[in-house]
């Protein structure tokens, strides 16, 4: 337990009657100043772990711990810790002013001092000016700079943010992750922040946590889970991807659609089967005789960044292509890629052994 | 151009309505108010009014619809707010519901069996212990009954503001630091005004002219403005007079739909 910490959760279940546990058997930490976020398919059990840790909510079984002590049974209401919900949950009865100074009230803050600090959280979310309209004359955005001031004025150590950016729309949404990214950097409080969409993850956070059926599938910073996914769900769930059947030959060499190419990975046992993944980024468009795919052009596609270009190999794997090369349908092509670019899991590793594997490259490669 | 003229036979039967049960009506009352027993034209009915025999009516009036309104909200709140809370809540909402359908007199006759010298009421007060007591034609009977009959047009219009309420307001307000009773003094309550205020609007205003319960259950020891209306019109044959305690009826009417209006915000 180091100082750094604020939230720990050990081994917790969360389950409703007999149906499926909608969480199980979860641990994670949680560090000060950081900008996590919950990643997953709906169902996963994300918003579960945020409403464990406003206090909305208490676990079937395991512990959760603020800030060292054990907190299961504190109430909501008694929690250092402010919600931004996915529909803001604004009062509509109060105006913006009351709205942000409903904490504060209840903690029973001279006026003074109420008004000062509701101007302050109002002026950092950039909504100076605003304090006497009602809440159904702001739009979508500034209802959702209201709810995050409501959030801030209280000065609590975790902010935890609900996928309020879901019900913005794209342009807005995207200019709201970089506002949130830059507050929670001014602020340095906690945020914990629950989304489906992974893009907004990548772009914003420090650590992400990536979930699937009530299980943390595979925590780790943006690049690292998107570089180094640890299974097929992981690799599907974060951006896109190939993922084709193969075997371990041995260390740096991997065989798959009937070929042996040549990796980075290693330390996995001799001719273990093993499934790799390519990102569609990293297939580079080149004649037949160069590549080391070679593929007849299926369905092209115009992204506007890219084309999105989908070929099938003799195998009949599809393969899925971002280039900014055109290619036409029908054609022959041959697709090239980096050793670097497969990125091998294995079948049913645990989060802990892939790390350990990992690690081991890295130590081979300072010897080196 | 032939849209506006379908609008116009819609509306029709509305019009029909409002001038035929409406505004004829009232211009009538106001009309015979104007008259006195013998059928001159004067304004003694008016004067009559003034005197503390009528004021002392309109008086108590109030006094029983004050009291029937604030009983039955009292008990009608909670009752929906546990209703929004249970599983099959339209259904025990329509529970509630149901005895409203059947008429206010026959509802009276049972009432009149049930508080009678040897009602069900007293033979439970005789086991118990308590001894039989007269229970029919008391003020404790008269309100029991109006409340009985009123509280589910209370409660509907309160558990409809209730079931409408957000649910994240509510742990949005726990979050920040709200007990369970701050909670419900700072949003719920504010959030479901507007229902208490039309509960209130459709209790109050039949209350105050209450009439056959005050006869059959109050044994006419409760005089309301409403037995006073029926009793010029039927008995003394003074239509006059009950013309004119009418006319005030529809002033104080008036005057509570204005306080209790939706005043909503920022409009």
């Amino acid at each position: 337990m180091t100082d750094q910490q604020i939230i720990q959760f050990k081994n917790v279940t969360k389950q409703f009657g007999d149906d499926q546990p909608v969480l199980n058997e979860v641990s994670f930490e949680i560090e000060r100043g950081k900008f996590y976020t919950l990643l997953g398919p709906s169902g996963c059990g994300k918003t579960t772990i945020l409403r464990l840790i406003a206090g909305f909510m208490e676990p079937t079984s395991g512990e959760i711990y603020f800030d060292g002590k054990l907190c299961n049974h504190i109430p909501a209401n008694k929690r250092q810790v402010n919600t931004v919900f996915q529909d803001y949950a604004l009062f509509p009865h109060l105006n913006v002013f009351e709205n942000v100074a409903f904490g504060l009230r209840i903690k029973k803050l001279k006026n003074k001092v109420i008004e000062e600090k509701v101007r302050q959280a109002l002026s950092f979310v950039n909504l100076g000016g605003y304090e006497h309209r009602e809440i159904k004359e702001m739009s979508g955005g500034q209802r959702q700079r209201v709810a995050i001031a409501r959030a801030i004025v209280n000065e609590p150590e975790v902010i935890l943010l609900d996928e309020p950016l879901s019900a913005l729309d794209l342009k807005l949404r995207t200019q709201m992750q970089y506002e949130l990214r830059q507050l929670q950097r001014r602020l340095g409080i906690t945020f914990i922040f629950v989304t489906h969409d992974q893009e907004e993850a990548l772009a914003m956070s420090d650590e992400i946590f990536v979930l699937n059926k009530g299980k943390i599938q595979q925590s780790g910073t943006p690049i690292d889970i998107y570089d180094e996914p640890i299974n097929r769900f992981v690799a599907d769930f974060i951006g896109e991807s190939n993922i084709v059947k193969g075997t371990m030959i041995e260390d740096f060499r991997v065989a798959f659609v009937g070929q042996q190419f040549e990796c980075v990975d290693q330390g996995m046992n001799k001719n273990e089967p093993i499934e790799i993944v390519i990102r569609p980024e990293d297939l580079a468009i080149t004649s037949q005789e160069k590549g080391k795919l070679k593929v007849t052009v299926v369905s092209q596609l115009f992204r506007g960044v890219h084309y999105e270009i989908i070929g099938q190999d003799a195998a009949g794997n599809e393969w899925l292509v971002h280039s900014t090369k055109k290619a036409q349908v029908g054609d022959q092509i041959g697709l090239d890629f980096e050793p670097e670019a497969i990125h091998v899991m294995r079948f049913g590793e645990s989060e802990e052994d892939f790390d350990r594997r990992l690690e081991a490259y890295a130590e081979d490669d300072e010897r080196e | 151009m032939n849209k506006k003229l379908t609008r116009q036979l819609y509306s029709v039967p509305y019009l029909l309505w409002i001038i035929l049960f409406v505004i004829t009506p009232i211009i009538l009352v106001l009309y015979y108010s104007f008259f006195d027993i013998e059928g001159n034209f004067s304004f003694v009915n008016y004067q009559k009014f003034f005197t503390p025999v009528y004021l002392k009516m309109t008086f108590s009036s109030f006094w029983y619809a004050f009291l029937i309104t604030v009983i039955a909200l009292l008990i009608s709140y909670p009752t929906a707010y546990v209703l929004t809370k249970t599983k099959h809540k339209q259904l025990w909402l329509l529970l509630i519901i149901v005895p409203s359908w059947v008429n206010l007199l026959l509802k009276a006759y049972a009432f009149i069996g049930i508080f009678g010298q040897h009602g069900m009421a007293n033979n439970i007060l005789d086991i118990i212990g308590v001894g039989s007591r007269q229970i029919l034609f008391t003020d404790f009977s008269f309100i029991f009954v109006s409340v009985y009959i009123f509280i589910p047009f209370m409660i509907l219009p309160i558990f409809n503001a209730l079931d409408e309420l957000n649910p994240s307001l509510l742990d949005a307000a726990n979050d920040l630091g709200a007990s369970r009773w701050t909670t419900f003094k700072r949003v719920i309550f504010p959030l479901t005004i507007d229902g208490v205020k039309s509960g209130c609007q459709i209790v109050f205003i039949p209350a105050l002219s209450l009439f056959m319960l005050t006869r059959l259950i109050a044994g006419s020891r409760v005089i309301t403005l409403g037995t006073a209306i029926e009793q010029h019109f039927l008995v003394t044959q003074d239509w006059g007079m009950g013309s004119t305690i009418a006319v005030f009826l529809i002033l104080a009417m008036f005057l509570v739909m204005l306080v209790t209006r939706d005043r909503k915000r920022g409009l």
